[in-house]
This record gives C-alpha cells, sequence and structure tokens, in this order.
C-alpha cells in the first residue's frame, strides 16, 4: 500500500510537469488563433493578451485574398491523385519483385533502394530542364508526375518488405484454381496489404501536401498555387499585415489539423512502420 | 512456350513498367544530367552550354567562402539540433509512458506540430520570435524574450534551432515511445522487485534497451536538418547577410536567385555525395545494432 501510495504522488507531479510542457508546446498556437482575430491596432500594442473584440472578417478577408477555395482545391486533386497512382503502380511493382526474384528486378530493386540516398535539391536544378522539354511545366498532371518519380522508391520499397511476410499459399491456391496473375494481385494480393496502403497513404499525403520546393518549382501560374505556395506568395506580398497573414496561416494549417487529428491512431502507427522499416 | 513468354514480358511490363518510367523521367535522367552540367557553365537560360571541366568545384572550394559558411551553419544546426531534439523526444517518451490520465492527449499535443508544414510553420514562428516574444519581454521583464530574435546571427541559430525542435521532437517521441513499450515487462518487474531505482531502472535497463531506436532516431534528425530548406527559408531566408543560409538554401540561391546553373549543380552533387557517404554510414551503423540488440 504504501508504495502505491508513493507511486500515486510521483505521477502526479509527473503528470503535473508534463502538462505545463504540453502547455509550452501549444502557445504558438494560441499566438497564432489570438492575434488572427485582433484588428491591427490590438494586435501592435499587445500580441500576447485576449482578444478585445473578435474581428472574424479578418478570415474571411484572408479566404478570398489568398483564393483559399483555389488553394485548397489544388492541394486536393494533387495529393489524393499522386496518392492513389503511387500506391498503385508501387504496389503492383512491388508485388512482381518480390515473386518473380529474376536478376533483372532485383537490380530494379536495388537501384530503387540506392536511390532513396538522392537528396531533392541536388536533382532540383537539372529536373526542371527534364520537365520543361517534356512540357510537364505548370501543370498539376505534370506536378503529379514529379511526385510518382519521387515517391516511388519509398513506397517500393515499403511494399516490398510487406509482401514478403505475405504467405505464398494462398496466391498458389488461387492459381491452381486458374485465376491469373493480375486476378490474383488485385483480388486477393491486393486485400491483404491493407494495413501497409494505409501506412504508405499517411506517409505520402503529410509530405505532399506539405510540400513548398517541388511545387515551387513546376507550377507558375496563380490559378495552380497550392497551399504552401498561396501561402508563400501571399506572406511576400503582405509581409507586416499580420491581421491577414495570421488568418491567412491560420486557414491554411487548418485541413493538415484536423486530418492529422481525425487519422491520429493510423498516423502514428503509419510512423513507427515507416520508420522501422525505412 | 513463345506465348508464355510473351505474356510473361506483358504481365512484367504491366506490373513494373509504370513505376519504372516515372522513376526512369523524374530521377535517373536529372541526376545523370546533374553529373553532367556540374562541369559546364549552364545559366539556365542560353542555349549554349559549354563545358569547362573541373572549374566549378575549382571556385566553389576556393572563392566561394558563402558554400563553406553553409556547409558549416548546417553542421553546426545538425549537431546541435538532433541532440536537443533527441534528448527531449525521448523524456518526452519516457515520462509518457507512465500512467499518466493524460498521456494520450500529451501525444496528440506534442505530435501535432510535425503535420503542419515547414514553411507555415516557419511562418507562424517568424510572428512569434518578432511580436510574441517582444510581448512576453514587456510583460515579464526577462531579458531572453528581448533579443533581437532571428535579426542577428546568433539568435538566428537559435530561432531556426527552437522551430526544429518544436517541429521534430513529437516524431521521434513516438517511436521511443513504441520502443519502450516493447521492453518485456518482466524485466522492468524483476528490477523493481531486486529494488532498483527509477533512475537505475532508465539508466541500467530502458537506456540500453532503447538503443536501436536511439540510431533509427538520431539518422532521422540528421537527414532532416541536414536538408533543411522551408524552414530556413520562411524565418530568416538565410539572413542576416546570410549568416544562417543552409547548404540546400545556397544551392537554390546559385541556381535560381543567380542564375549559375552550372555552378549550382556542382554544389549539388557535392552535396550529395556528403548526403550519401552519412546515409551509408547509417545504414552500416543500424544494421550493426541490430544484431546486437
Amino acid at each position: 500500500m504504501e508504495a502505491s501510495k508513493n507511486y500515486r504522488w510521483s505521477t502526479l507531479l509527473t503528470e503535473v510537469v508534463m502538462i505545463l510542457v504540453g502547455l509550452v508546446f501549444l502557445v504558438p498556437f494560441y499566438f497564432l488563433f489570438v492575434n488572427s482575430v485582433k484588428t491591427f491596432g490590438d494586435l501592435l500594442s499587445n500580441s500576447a493578451s485576449w482578444p478585445k473584440s473578435f474581428e472574424w472578417h479578418n478570415y474571411s478577408r484572408a479566404w478570398s485574398l489568398t483564393k483559399f477555395p483555389s488553394a485548397f482545391g489544388n492541394s486536393l486533386i494533387i495529393t489524393v491523385i499522386s496518392n492513389l497512382l503511387l500506391a498503385l503502380f508501387s504496389s503492383m511493382a512491388a508485388y512482381r519483385m518480390v515473386r518473380h526474384d529474376t536478376r533483372y528486378n532485383r537490380f530494379l530493386f536495388t537501384i530503387f533502394v540506392a536511390a532513396m540516398v538522392i537528396p531533392f535539391q541536388s536533382i532540383m536544378i537539372p529536373l526542371v530542364k527534364v520537365t520543361s522539354w517534356l512540357e510537364l511545366n505548370d501543370s498539376i498532371p505534370g506536378l503529379i508526375v514529379c511526385y510518382l518519380g519521387f515517391g516511388v522508391p519509398l513506397t517500393v520499397f515499403l511494399f516490398h518488405g510487406f509482401i514478403k511476410s505475405i504467405p505464398l499459399e494462398i496466391e498458389e491456391a488461387a492459381r491452381v484454381d486458374g485465376t491469373n496473375i493480375y486476378g490474383t494481385f488485385f483480388r486477393i494480393v491486393l486485400p491483404l496489404m491493407k494495413p501497409m496502403f494505409v501506412t504508405v497513404i499517411i506517409l505520402n499525403t503529410l509530405w505532399i501536401w506539405n510540400d513548398y520546393l517541388l511545387p515551387s518549382l513546376m507550377l507558375q501560374s496563380p490559378s495552380l498555387q497550392t497551399i504552401p505556395i498561396a501561402t508563400f506568395a501571399f506572406f511576400g506580398q503582405f509581409m507586416k499585415q499580420w491581421d491577414l497573414a495570421l488568418p491567412a496561416l491560420a486557414l491554411g494549417i487548418l485541413p493538415v489539423i484536423i486530418f492529422f487529428l481525425s487519422m491520429q491512431k493510423y498516423i502514428v502507427e503509419g510512423i513507427t512502420q515507416g520508420a522501422v522499416k525505412g | 512456350m513463345n506465348r508464355k513468354k510473351s505474356s510473361e514480358l506483358l504481365s512484367q511490363l504491366v506490373f513494373v513498367g509504370p513505376s519504372t518510367v516515372f522513376f526512369l523521367i523524374i530521377i535517373v535522367t536529372p541526376f545523370l544530367l546533374g553529373l553532367y552540367y556540374s562541369f559546364t557553365n549552364w545559366n539556365g537560360i542560353s542555349g549554349e552550354v559549354s563545358w569547362v571541366g573541373i572549374d566549378n568545384f575549382k571556385q566553389i572550394i576556393t572563392k566561394d567562402p558563402d558554400f563553406g559558411r553553409a556547409f558549416w551553419f548546417t553542421i553546426r544546426f545538425t549537431v546541435v539540433g538532433i541532440i536537443l531534439a533527441n534528448v527531449l523526444g525521448f523524456f518526452l517518451a519516457y515520462f509518457l509512458t507512465k500512467p499518466l490520465k493524460t498521456r494520450n492527449i500529451l501525444r496528440t499535443i506534442f505530435f501535432m506540430p510535425n503535420v503542419i508544414g515547414g514553411l507555415l510553420l516557419g511562418f507562424i514562428w517568424q510572428f512569434i520570435f518578432v511580436k510574441g516574444f517582444s510581448a512576453v519581454g514587456a510583460a515579464t521583464g526577462w531579458s531572453f524574450f528581448n533579443l533581437p530574435w532571428l535579426g542577428d546571427e546568433t539568435t538566428g541559430f537559435w530561432g531556426i534551432i527552437i522551430v526544429f525542435i518544436w517541429q521534430t521532437a513529437g516524431y521521434l517521441m513516438v517511436i521511443y515511445i513504441s520502443s519502450i513499450n516493447n521492453i518485456p515487462k518482466d524485466i522492468m518487474e524483476a528490477a523493481e522487485i531486486d529494488g532498483a531505482n527509477k533512475l537505475q531502472i532508465l539508466k541500467s535497463i530502458i537506456m540500453p534497451l532503447v538503443m536501436p531506436a536511439v540510431t533509427v532516431c538520431l539518422f532521422l534528425a540528421i537527414s532532416w536538418s541536414f536538408k533543411m530548406f522551408d524552414l530556413n527559408l520562411s524565418l530568416t531566408k538565410g539572413g542576416p547577410f546570410r549568416s544562417t543560409e543552409s547548404v540546400a538554401l545556397n544551392i537554390y540561391n546559385e541556381a535560381f536567385q543567380n542564375d549559375r546553373y552550372g555552378l549550382g549543380t556542382a554544389k549539388a552533387i557535392i552535396f550529395f555525395v556528403v548526403v550519401a557517404v552519412i546515409t551509408s554510414l547509417q545504414v552500416k551503423f543500424t544494421k550493426s545494432k541490430e544484431v546486437e540488440s
């Protein structure tokens, strides 16, 4: 009994300290929110205090000035389509590489893994040249092609590790029943890979949604801007106008925060999986 | 026989083809072109590209103190950033694997900054450093908050470090939590029965058993900090006077601001070699640790 009493006190102390640390972690969100609804004067005179009045029209001004619906739509299209194609093509390639372990496939897999070492910044300059030759510049499909190229190595790698753990017997039974390789893959193997699909989609979503550098090099038209690009452009223009910049930032982080809070369990699992395997 | 062969070829193409094509276009071609351009005077605009041999590399090493400074900044940043982020991540995990009532919500809070992109995070913090800190400084009188945040080299460096830690500690925490949870319960219980105190358990049981996770986390953090671009751009733009410019930002500026694409590609190749060496060391080191544990 005495031990558990002792234990409770130390746990309570830990709890209090950790809550304080948690509050420190939340401070930036506090600053962002309270100042995003202040008048410019209120914001300048004291940015730590609670707002004197809530100026919600700051948000509607930022909403229309950043053309938020357009930026959100572009980000969404790019993220969703890249994700679906990336997961499909990579799972197919990984499946073939595991089940058809020829010298050629082994070589290709080695090249994929080796390419994961290449940092984006060391190929971005010639990349712009290549994409302009292929007329992929300044178009959303073109940007998606880039994400497919950059995403393939890690995604194939993750699927490759997963497929190795799927027992071959299930597929063999299907093959004996006369199902061809396509049917076997899409009807039998694909459903078995669901957990890895979740991991892959989460990792790729966080990467593509938040990416700034690649779209900034690829997209020039204002109508094609993604959220990070639109935010950057807006910031350049309204640098010191915090009553516009802060609501724009709050709007910008809102979708990904909602995504995180609703998918939290899968995200944490995906991160752990990805870290162990990657 | 022939039909079987051609259907095999077809399924090879269907399954592996798309990934391979995108990979060749987007990664392999630019990579090989980059090797070539690094030996030229390509300026990105004119069609004329002439071979200049190793002039670019010579110039980078002998006449470009900014590149050297960017490397030195990145190395210092990496060393300080990964140690602090890992220490914080580990201790968050250590305390959040205890039976706290608020454990789940705290985990959520610590992880949340990580899902926000570096660019938006940097802009949010820019406001906090410039306006928020001075308001706190005025209210409390603490000189720490009244420093010229992001305005000189030292505060710029530490400013980016603070944001980097805020962004990454939660991610590292998640990995440490899963590693601590994997420690067999009976080992901990046996130690408690033998009368080991908390510090002894932490030092002699938890620490050694999470070493594989430490390796993973250290190298994850190295790869983030070494390739840092977004935070750097949005917080200081590399300033003041290029004193907080990371290597990635330096390469970007050389090519897209100064239009010296050939020189930029040469820097990019140097950057690649350094990252490749670090990463292969990482893989080797991680592998050897895995055998031990």
